[in-house]
């Protein structure tokens, strides 16, 4: 017997290390709980691990960041100032993107608000380094420098400005482990922006990132956007996960898998972002925001459009500033200034139809008295055609019947914008401000 | 090129410094993971496995080859997201079959060196694929042409890396 294990003591080592690791192996795969990835010894051993890995790679890291930024902050400055000339200029027509897309934000609030729906905003990221991967081609995971102390937890979000990278999995004291979009054992659910099919992204076996299982369509073309649709509870909806790059069918059976190039440059991650907290509205910060970013746009927009005050126009009898409702709704009347010279034609000075009589000329009397009574025949919808010079010998038109006359000016917003160019300049702002209107010309009396 | 040992001095046993048995390894999985992060493809070269192989091949002692294969490979699993003991299996294996194969082959010659690498590379890849595949029914993509290449990577950097362990280790007589 003692020769037989000494004969045989290298075989029997192996097989018994062999056994104790499929045990463990069979140990770790039962484990019922999928939210806790790893438990009891194995995460010791992993936290361990990553202890004493992690350190050397943060010094090299630092170190090569600061080599880094000793370029950048004292030799790479010959180009800055044509930089900073192109940023202000691209400032300036992001302002202006920013107005028209605030006012789609806070309609498609109103819309969700409508519908029940509930929106997830970003309240609270932070920002970490990658300091490593997994170092294998079977495993797409990123090592960061932030851990429990810092806030973070399993499955939160991670994302860089350009687009989603994965998800938080094991998290230490001072480290985390991110499972990338890439991987096979990945999954986020996602939305095609366009076509708005929803699939479940996940990583193929060359490491790029894939929309699974989809029924054939035709309309899903290469370049188009593909989202996050926030079905999997973990990654906020509405982010960008990349573009569709080719549709790919599948061997066996009638489905297709879309496969996506990444908006996030995963190959290339240095500094992430992990979302920690979200919320179904947004925060005070984010309507301030929103708000400044649309005044901030209007002044851009009213000094970059030419002026159309005319100086030898004579002054305004009824400025659009009228005063603000208790609402905070500005009041308009819907009666056009008076015209200079008033005469037949002038809508407000026309006669109502009943006190007209057949075959008779308008005369200046009943048109005086019916400017001044109050009856505004354009707000009655009286057409200007109803107080036609008569043509002699041809027979007289009727006249449509008067509609009752309202002595109460309707407070309305008016049907044109003060600047047309510009829609949202003579709305109220959330804090009370309001953007001056712009002036136009009176009115010019025919005849 | 000979490929059987032919002397006393070729079949004794290469130890080395403790403090290299313990940051080789280190470094091996450090380096891993941060050149990943910052060469393109990098992840095709494996240098856990190839100072498996180094100390199975100068070592020729199976079962301290198989327990340092086994170390090595459970901290590269610590490092994935996978269970531990996929990468410890393999590697416990392949520094078995380096300890036994050091024993009756010449492993000084760069070009054996050369050719044990690439075998046992794709050695690892066949346990690993049996492993993920067969028996934890886990994804698990076998691409030849790409295995032939991650095998000559490996054989390759292996060649020049064992080089530069040779200046560490000390002769056993």
């Amino acid at each position: 017997m003692e020769s037989f294990f000494s004969r045989y003591r290298n075989a029997l080592v192996l097989i018994a290390v062999l056994m104790a690791q499929v045990i463990g192996l069979a140990v770790q795969v039962r484990r019922p709980d999928p939210a806790a990835p790893d438990k009891g010894s194995v995460r010791v051993i992993r936290s361990w691990v990553t202890g004493v890995v992690t350190p050397p790679e943060m010094l090299l890291h630092s170190t090569g960041k600061g080599i880094r930024g000793v370029w950048t902050n004292y030799i790479d400055l010959i180009h800055v100032r044509k930089e900073n000339k192109d940023l202000k200029s691209e400032l300036d027509r992001l302002r202006l993107e920013e107005d028209s897309l605030a006012e789609d934000a806070r309609q498609g609030q109103r819309l969700q608000s409508l519908l029940g729906f509930k929106e997830k905003y970003v309240y609270q990221t932070v920002a970490a380094q990658v300091i490593g991967t997994s170092g294998t081609e079977q495993s797409h995971v990123l090592l960061i420098d932030k851990g429990s102390q810092d806030g973070l937890r399993p499955d939160m979000p991670v994302i860089t400005p350009d687009g989603i990278v994965g998800k938080t999995r094991d998290v230490f004291r001072h480290t985390s482990q991110v499972l990338e979009i890439s991987d096979q054992t990945s999954g986020a659910g996602v939305i095609l922006e366009k076509t708005r099919i929803r699939g479940v992204l996940r990583g193929d076996s060359w490491g790029q990132p894939e929309i699974v299982n989809l029924s054939p369509d035709e309309r899903i073309q290469r370049g188009e956007p593909v989202l996050t649709s926030g079905g999997d509870a973990i990654y906020p909806r509405g982010l960008a996960v990349g573009l569709v790059e080719r549709v790919i069918p599948q061997p066996e059976g009638t489905l297709v898998n879309v496969l996506i190039k990444p908006a996030a440059n995963l190959a290339r991650l240095e500094e992430v972002l992990i979302i920690t907290n979200t919320g179904e509205e947004m925060t005070p910060d984010m309507q301030q925001d929103l708000t400044d970013a649309q005044k901030r746009a209007s002044d851009v927009l009213a000094e970059r459009l030419p002026s159309r005050t005319d100086p030898n126009a004579p002054a305004d009898e009824q400025p659009d500033d009228a005063p603000t409702g208790p609402d905070g709704e500005v009041a308009r009347p819907v009666q056009p200034p008076k015209a200079l010279h008033p005469d037949r034609f002038t809508p407000s000075d026309t006669p109502p139809a009943s006190e007209l009589t057949p075959g008779q000329p308008i005369t200046n009397a009943q048109s005086s008295a019916a400017g001044s009574d109050g009856n505004n025949g354009a707000a009655n919808g009286t057409p200007p055609s109803a107080s036609a010079p008569e043509i002699p010998g041809s027979t007289p038109a009727p006249s449509p019947a008067k509609p009752p006359s309202s002595t109460t000016k309707p407070k309305t917003k008016p049907a044109t914008p003060a600047n047309p160019a510009n829609p949202h300049q003579s709305q109220p702002t959330g804090n009370g401000n309001q953007a001056p209107p712009a002036q136009t010309p009176p009115p010019q009396g025919g005849a | 090129m000979a490929l059987m040992a032919s002397s006393r001095h070729e079949v004794g046993a290469k130890s080395f410094p403790l403090v290299i048995y313990i940051v080789v390894p280190l470094l091996a999985l450090g380096l891993q993971s941060l050149l990943s992060l910052h060469l393109t493809r990098f992840d095709l070269v494996d240098l856990p496995l190839l100072v498996t192989i180094y100390y199975g091949i100068t070592q020729r002692e199976p079962v301290s080859a198989t327990l340092v294969g086994t170390v090595i490979g459970i901290a590269q699993d610590a490092l994935t997201h996978h269970a531990l003991g996929i990468f410890g299996i393999a590697k416990a294996v392949i520094g078995y079959m380096a300890a036994s194969l050091g024993v009756r082959v010449d492993t000084e010659n760069h070009g054996a060196r050369l050719l044990l690498t690439f075998g046992f590379t794709l050695a690892q890849t066949f346990i690993l694929w049996l492993l993920q595949r067969h028996m934890l029914g886990q994804p698990y993509a076998w691409h030849g042409f790409h295995e032939l290449l991650r095998a000559l990577a490996n054989a390759l950097v292996g060649v020049i890396l064992f080089a530069l362990l040779d200046l560490t280790r000390r002769t056993d007589y």
